[in-house]
């Protein structure tokens, strides 16, 4: 097929001949046929095994950290540290050293250790979260101060770590970022039962910190849902506004026919829009929304931090433990992606019409 | 009186003013709307375009006015000393005022200051009560003359349409002077520039190191603007992710157009399409702690040295990215090749591949460059990925293992640092984004008018 003199030095040929030399060529095209074909199932396998790995580095780094490690330890609270004064007031029990007391109760559960170093070490498993856990239990209920109560409070995020197996365990009994005494102590612990994976409610309700255990994403979510309001409002009558004016040229038409009709497409091309704005970056960065922030915005005019910066935020910081906060919060990105386009994928389906 | 109560009840005079605009047309018309011009509503509408859209214009200006000229009346009532500050004082000043007046806490509270801001506060109250006063004004004479006009042979809709039209145009014109603005702001930041920096140096210069003196007095801190490393770093970045990205792209799309049944194409094609719709910071974190690390074991297990932001790694991700769009664009120009001229090939004798070969590339050859050409401006001003997991400091190689920066890169640190905006460490993101800019424009350009070329030929 390919040579124009290919029958003239056929014919000089014997039949057999003729089909000897068709079969050996078909064999050459048929495997350059498959030849192709694998290439292209090799592509798509590419492609897709990539999405796959993506998804799956992104959800074994980051499903942990929907969990938090806490100890149990028996918390004697100590009035004379939490109302010294003993007015029992709740700006004085706002005041109270809830930190000594924490510490207190893990030196207490291990009393051999005397120097002031092990001491110092014995405090620093513990988050200072665990004293704003203490601090909260005394507001709420006064009536406990005095008494010896078994409280889980959080560990800090070098013991979440080796919790999690992800702090490597040395030959000589220590671990990363943990000494060898802290190991020991942490493995009695854990022997007694006393350190439990609870689910890590301030992960998804909370906003940013500097210490990994108490850092959540709540406050990112918030800032991302204000930003998109405030993209919405801004891109939605500008947009349709725009494309209605270049499109269409009988007001009364649009009003009462062309919008109504394809409001359904128009709704979906903004929710698709919006996925795209939620996870824009690098805009934000340069225009300097890379803050530390830790309160949760309540309006449009407070700063704020969204999702994909919060990433960014989180990736960037050296701690170990940010690295599955990062991983989670990109989980949550997704969750959002994905939601927003299934939404968008009922609407098309729900008000598809066929002229 | 504040100014949301003002807008507020502008807004409500503005739909009282519709539903009196109808009622006042049907009373005209003794109750029949067969005998007005336009349906009743538009004179609804009339009479609340009226009130409602010169009082909101008016709103929108004195806003914009009013910070400006009560800065001047506050500024004039200070003592001379301070009026003949330098500019950049005055600015902290005024600032200070603000602050006061906001009862926010301020850098300096003499009594002169106070003064001032209290002076600053009556003003703002007084001006905003001008402004409610004005408004209210100007919405209940627009509602009151618009009423008076109507009469049953008003051309309600004509008058009532062409102001909507208007508003559309200005939509449509918002759009396209957002665009100008942009590029106004790139080219005169990028002159400024290229007073400090000679154009031919910043554009055939190759050391890039742009830290400039904080003070005059630092010695050794002059910066260098060559930008050649950068942009050789953006090629080679941008070469390895089309390395991965036009291979694979291309025969996914030739299978999925060519071989694969319907149902698989129905599935696989969203599945890949998802890879496109994944937020560039998601990929800039798989770069930077899943890949990075991988290539740099495998690289150190064989015996090589590879840095830990290696361009490798950036590059095969940002590829990884690009898949979709490459498949998406080759597919479509792969599905534009008429039927007939593969049955031409079947006919006479042509395997599928033969076809593919000798046919379909060949005539969907234009669309295919233009798809690659576009991925690859894709590729060039991508920024997360090359954020998170390429390098900082330029440098000058065609090592894929070792660490390059980019263009965008740059930019984004340039603008991060806390310098004062004219340094030309600032003013060089702006010029680096010029180039960016004109660059993937006449790429983008080039790459239309090869698709649109190809696509006239065979419809």
């Amino acid at each position: 097929m390919n040579n124009g003199t290919a029958p003239i030095a056929a014919a000089d040929r014997q039949p057999s001949a003729i089909a000897e030399t068709v079969k050996s060529g078909l064999r050459r095209r048929h495997a350059s046929e498959l030849r192709l074909k694998i290439y292209g199932l090799m592509a798509i396998g590419f492609a897709l095994v990539a999405l796959f790995i993506l998804l799956l580095s992104v959800i074994s780094k980051g499903y942990s950290a929907f969990q938090q490690t806490h100890i149990n330890l028996e918390v004697y609270f100590d009035a004379a540290k939490i109302d010294p004064d003993g007015t029992r007031k709740i700006d004085d029990l706002r005041r109270g050293d809830y930190e000594g007391v924490a510490r207190t109760a893990i030196r207490s559960a291990f009393p051999h250790a005397k120097g002031r170093r092990d001491r110092r070490a014995l405090g620093k498993m513990l988050s200072t979260g665990a004293a704003d856990k203490l601090r909260r239990m005394v507001l709420s209920n006064p009536k406990i101060i005095g008494t010896r109560q078994h409280v889980w409070l959080l560990a800090s995020d070098e013991i979440d770590m080796l919790r999690k197996g992800y702090a490597k365990r040395n030959p000589d009994g220590s671990a990363t970022k943990v000494s060898r005494k802290q190991v020991a102590w942490f493995d009695a612990l854990a022997k007694k039962g006393a350190v439990e994976r609870q689910f890590n409610w301030r992960f998804l309700t909370g906003g940013d910190s500097r210490e990994p255990e108490q850092a959540g994403i709540w406050g990112a979510v918030v800032g991302s849902g204000l930003t998109m309001l405030v993209t919405l409002l801004l891109a939605f009558p500008v947009g349709v506004m725009a494309a209605i004016y270049l499109e269409e040229f009988a007001p009364k038409n649009v009003m009462h026919h062309v919008l109504p009709l394809s409001m359904p497409g128009i709704l979906t091309g903004t929710i698709i829009g919006m996925a795209q704005a939620l996870g824009e970056t690098a805009p934000l960065l340069m225009v300097g929304m890379v803050a530390f922030i830790v309160d949760v915005p309540s309006g449009i005019t407070d700063a704020a931090t969204v999702l994909p910066v919060q990433v960014y935020i989180w990736a960037d910081s050296p701690e170990r433990a940010f690295e599955e906060k990062t991983a989670a919060a990109i989980m949550v990105l997704l969750a959002f992606l994905i939601l927003m386009n299934a939404i968008a994928i009922v609407l098309r389906k729900k008000f598809e019409r066929r002229w | 009186m504040n100014t949301s109560i003002t807008l507020l009840v502008v807004v409500v005079l503005t739909v009282i003013g519709f539903y009196m605009g109808r009622r006042q047309a049907l009373g005209a018309a003794d109750g029949l709307p067969a005998r007005l011009h336009s349906l009743p509503s538009y004179y609804g509408y009339y009479v609340a375009i009226w009130c409602g859209l010169p009082t909101l214009a008016l709103l929108a200006a004195w806003l914009v006015l009013q910070p400006i000229i009560i800065d001047g009346l506050v500024i004039g009532s200070l003592p001379v000393a301070q009026q003949n500050l330098p500019a950049d004082r005055l600015g902290l000043l005024l600032n200070d005022i603000r602050n006061i007046a906001h009862g926010e806490a301020a850098s300096e509270t003499s009594t002169v200051v106070v003064a001032a801001a209290n002076r600053y506060n009556e003003l703002t109250n007084l001006g905003n009560w001008m402004l409610a006063a004005c408004a209210l004004a100007l919405a209940a004479a627009g509602l009151v003359m618009a009423r008076n006009r109507i009469a049953p042979g008003l051309r309600a809709r004509n008058l009532v349409e062409r102001v909507l039209m208007g508003v559309l145009i200005l939509a449509s014109l918002l759009a396209i002077l957002t665009t100008i603005g942009i590029v106004a702001s790139l080219l005169l930041e990028s002159i400024r520039f290229f007073d400090k920096i000679p154009f031919w140096e910043f554009l055939f210069g190759t050391k890039w190191s742009p830290q400039t003196a904080l003070r005059a007095d630092q010695v050794g801190q002059s910066g260098s603007f060559g930008a050649i490393p950068i942009f050789a770093g953006t090629a080679l970045i941008t070469l390895i992710a089309m390395t991965v990205a036009v291979p694979v792209g291309l025969f996914s799309a030739i299978y999925l157009s060519e071989y694969a049944k319907p149902s698989v194409r129905s599935t696989v094609k969203p599945i890949m399409e998802i890879l496109a719709g994944i937020p560039t910071v998601v990929y800039g974190f798989f770069a930077a702690l899943t890949v990075a690390p991988v290539i740099r074991n495998a690289g150190e297990a064989i015996g090589l040295s590879v840095a830990s932001e290696s361009a490798l790694a950036a590059g095969v991700v940002m590829g990884v990215m690009i898949i979709p769009f490459v498949s998406s664009l080759s597919d479509d120009v792969i599905s534009a090749v008429p039927q007939s001229l593969r049955e031409g090939a079947y006919g006479l004798g042509a395997t599928k591949a033969e076809t593919v070969r000798n046919v379909i590339v060949p005539a969907a050859l234009p669309g295919i460059v233009g798809a690659v050409l576009l991925a690859v401006s894709r590729a060039i001003g991508e920024t997360m990925i090359v954020v998170m997991a390429a390098g900082l400091a330029a440098n000058l190689t065609a090592n894929p293992f070792e660490a390059v920066t980019t263009v965008t890169v740059q930019i984004v640190t340039l603008l991060v640092g806390d310098q004062e905006f004219d340094s030309a460490k600032t003013l060089a993101a702006f010029a680096l984004g010029l180039v960016l800019f004109v660059f993937t424009l006449c790429l983008n350009v080039i790459a239309l008018r090869i698709v649109r070329k190809y696509r006239e030929r065979y419809e």
